[in-house]
C-alpha cells in the first residue's frame, strides 16, 4: 500500500484559499498569500477527499502525488 | 443506459461531469457545449490573461475528458430548447435524448439597449472577447470601462497594467453595493484614484460618436468628452436561459434565473440545475439567492452531479459565498451575504490592508478583507458555524485578546 504527498505548484497558487476552506487543519494561507501545508503525507483513507480538494483549487496548483514505499 | 444530458461546458458542466463520475454514474453522458473551446477557467480573462501573463487554463484535454471521464463532448453545440414531456434537448446539431438532465449555461453579459452598433463596444465574458480585448488594449491605447463592478475594475486594473489609460464610469454614487454594501464598496472604489485610474462615479456615458464605423469618443453625462480606443461594458450579467422559456422550467420573473430546491433541482422532475443562472433557498442564510462566482459555480455543479447521479439520496446544497478579485496586485476577499451592520475591525477604509465584518445583532453574516489572507477562510468557517462578532474580533485581532 503507498501512501501520497500533497504537492503545491508555488507558480500558480496565490492563496485563493479554497483548500483551507475544506480542510483547514492540513492548508492554511499566511499573510502573504502563502499556502502552508500542515502535514504532507496523505494515507489511502483521506484520498478521496484530498483529490477533491486537489481537483477544487481554483488555480490548478495542488497535485496529489505517489510516494513510492 | 441510462443517459445524463449536461447543457454548459464551462466550470459548473465540468464540475457535474466529474462528480456524477466520482458518485458511481456509469451510464453515458453527453457534455454539451456552446463555445469552441473546451471547458475553460474563466476569473484569469480579466487578470493575467488579460495581461498576457497567463494563457488560458483549460483543466482538462480532451482525451481526459473523453476518454478517463468517459464523456460525449459536443463543442460548438448549443442548446435552443427543452421539450420535457419528451426528454430531449433542442440543439444547434439536432435533438439529444435524457434521461436525466443538468442545467449549467451559466449567463450572460447585461448591455444597454441604446449602445450604438459601432466597433470597438465590447463585452468580456468568453475566451473569443478576451482575445478580442487583448489586441484592444495595448500601451498608450485609451479605454473607457462602463461599470465599477469586479470585472470593470479587473480590467482597468490590468489596462493599467498593460501601460493603457483607463477611465471607469459608473451610474452609481458606489460602486459594488449590492455585492459588498456601501462601505466596503466605497473602500475598495479608492484603489483606482490611489493606482492611477480615473474613476467617475455618478456619471454615465451620454453619447457615443465613431469614425469609420469605429468609436473613437464618448461623451459623458459631465458634458466631459473622452477620447477612446475601446469601450468596455461591465454593468452585470443575467442568467443565459432564454433558450428555456416556454419549455415548463420555472424561470424567475425579475431575471430569468431557474427556480431549484435546495437539492438544485429544476421544477421539472430529472432536471438538475448548477452555476450562476440558479436560485435556490441556501439553507446557510435561510434565503433564496443567485451566487454569480467560481466557488458557487465550482460547488453547485459537483452537487448537482452528484444529485443527478444518484437522485434517490439527493442531497441539499447550503454554503457561505466566497468570491474573491484582484486590482493593482491587491487581494480582495469576500465571505457571506452582506448586512447594512458593518464595521472595520482592522485597518481601515483608506488603507491598503483591512477587515470589515457584517453583522445581524450579534451574528457574524459576512466579512471583506484586502489584503488578508490568512484570516479570510477562518472567518468564513467562523460565519458557517454561526459565530458571533466577539468570536471574529478574537480571530482577527488576537492580539487584543486578554488573557484571563
Amino acid at each position: 500500500m503507498s501512501d501520497y504527498r500533497i504537492e503545491v505548484d508555488r507558480g500558480r497558487c496565490t492563496g485563493i484559499g479554497i483548500c483551507e476552506s475544506m480542510r483547514d487543519d492540513r492548508f492554511e494561507v499566511d499573510d502573504d498569500g502563502t499556502l502552508v501545508i500542515h502535514d504532507d503525507v496523505v494515507d489511502e483513507d483521506e484520498r478521496a477527499e484530498i483529490e477533491s480538494i486537489v481537483l477544487s483549487c481554483p488555480a490548478s496548483a495542488l497535485k496529489l502525488a505517489t510516494v513510492v514505499g | 443506459m441510462t443517459r445524463l444530458v449536461v447543457v454548459g461546458a464551462s466550470l459548473a458542466g465540468l464540475r457535474a461531469v466529474e462528480s456524477s463520475r466520482r458518485a458511481g454514474f456509469d451510464g453515458e453522458i453527453v457534455l454539451l457545449g456552446a463555445e469552441r473551446h473546451l471547458p475553460y477557467d474563466r476569473p484569469p480573462l480579466s487578470k493575467r490573461y488579460l495581461v498576457g501573463e497567463a494563457e488560458a487554463d483549460t483543466w482538462r484535454t480532451e482525451d481526459e475528458i473523453r476518454g478517463e471521464l468517459g464523456v460525449d463532448l459536443r463543442l460548438g453545440v448549443a442548446a435552443t430548447g427543452l421539450r420535457p414531456a419528451d426528454h430531449v434537448v433542442e440543439t444547434t446539431d439536432g435533438d439529444v435524448r435524457y434521461d436525466r438532465l443538468i442545467i449549467a449555461t451559466g449567463a450572460s453579459p447585461r448591455t444597454l439597449p441604446s449602445l450604438p452598433d459601432l466597433d470597438g463596444i465590447v463585452t468580456l465574458r468568453t475566451l473569443d472577447d478576451a482575445d478580442d480585448l487583448r489586441r484592444r488594449i495595448v500601451p498608450g491605447s485609451h479605454v473607457t470601462v462602463l461599470g465599477a463592478g469586479f470585472i470593470g475594475s479587473e480590467i482597468a486594473s490590468s489596462a493599467e497594467k498593460i501601460g493603457a489609460y483607463a477611465t471607469v464610469v459608473e451610474a452609481a454614487p458606489v460602486p459594488l453595493v449590492r455585492a459588498v454594501g456601501d462601505e466596503v464598496g466605497a473602500a475598495l472604489a479608492r484603489l483606482h484614484p490611489r493606482n492611477g485610474t480615473r474613476l467617475l462615479l455618478g456619471t454615465h456615458i451620454a453619447e457615443y460618436r465613431g469614425e469609420r464605423g469605429r468609436v473613437t469618443e464618448v461623451v459623458l453625462s459631465t458634458g466631459e468628452v473622452l477620447t477612446t480606443d475601446v469601450v468596455v461594458v461591465g454593468i452585470g450579467a443575467a442568467p443565459a436561459t432564454t433558450w428555456l422559456e416556454g419549455s415548463g422550467i420555472a424561470l424567475h420573473d425579475r431575471d430569468g434565473g431557474i427556480v431549484c430546491d435546495e437539492t438544485l433541482l429544476t421544477s421539472v422532475p430529472d432536471v438538475w440545475a448548477a452555476g450562476d443562472a440558479v436560485h435556490w433557498p441556501n439553507a446557510a442564510y435561510g434565503r433564496t439567492m443567485r451566487l454569480e462566482n467560481w466557488t458557487n459555480a465550482s460547488d453547485q455543479g459537483l452537487r448537482a452531479g452528484a444529485n443527478a447521479a444518484d437522485p434517490e439520496h439527493a442531497a441539499p446544497y447550503a454554503t457561505v459565498p466566497y468570491f474573491w478579485s484582484d486590482w493593482y496586485g491587491h487581494r480582495i476577499q469576500f465571505v457571506g451575504v452582506a448586512s447594512d451592520e458593518v464595521e472595520f475591525v482592522s485597518g481601515g477604509p483608506d488603507g491598503d490592508r483591512f477587515v470589515a465584518l457584517f453583522t445581524d445583532g450579534d451574528r457574524v453574516v459576512a466579512a471583506a478583507t484586502l489584503n488578508e489572507p490568512r484570516k479570510i477562510m477562518k472567518l468564513r468557517r467562523l460565519i458557517a458555524e454561526r459565530g458571533d462578532r466577539a468570536a471574529a474580533l478574537a480571530l482577527v485581532n488576537p492580539e487584543l485578546v486578554t488573557k484571563e
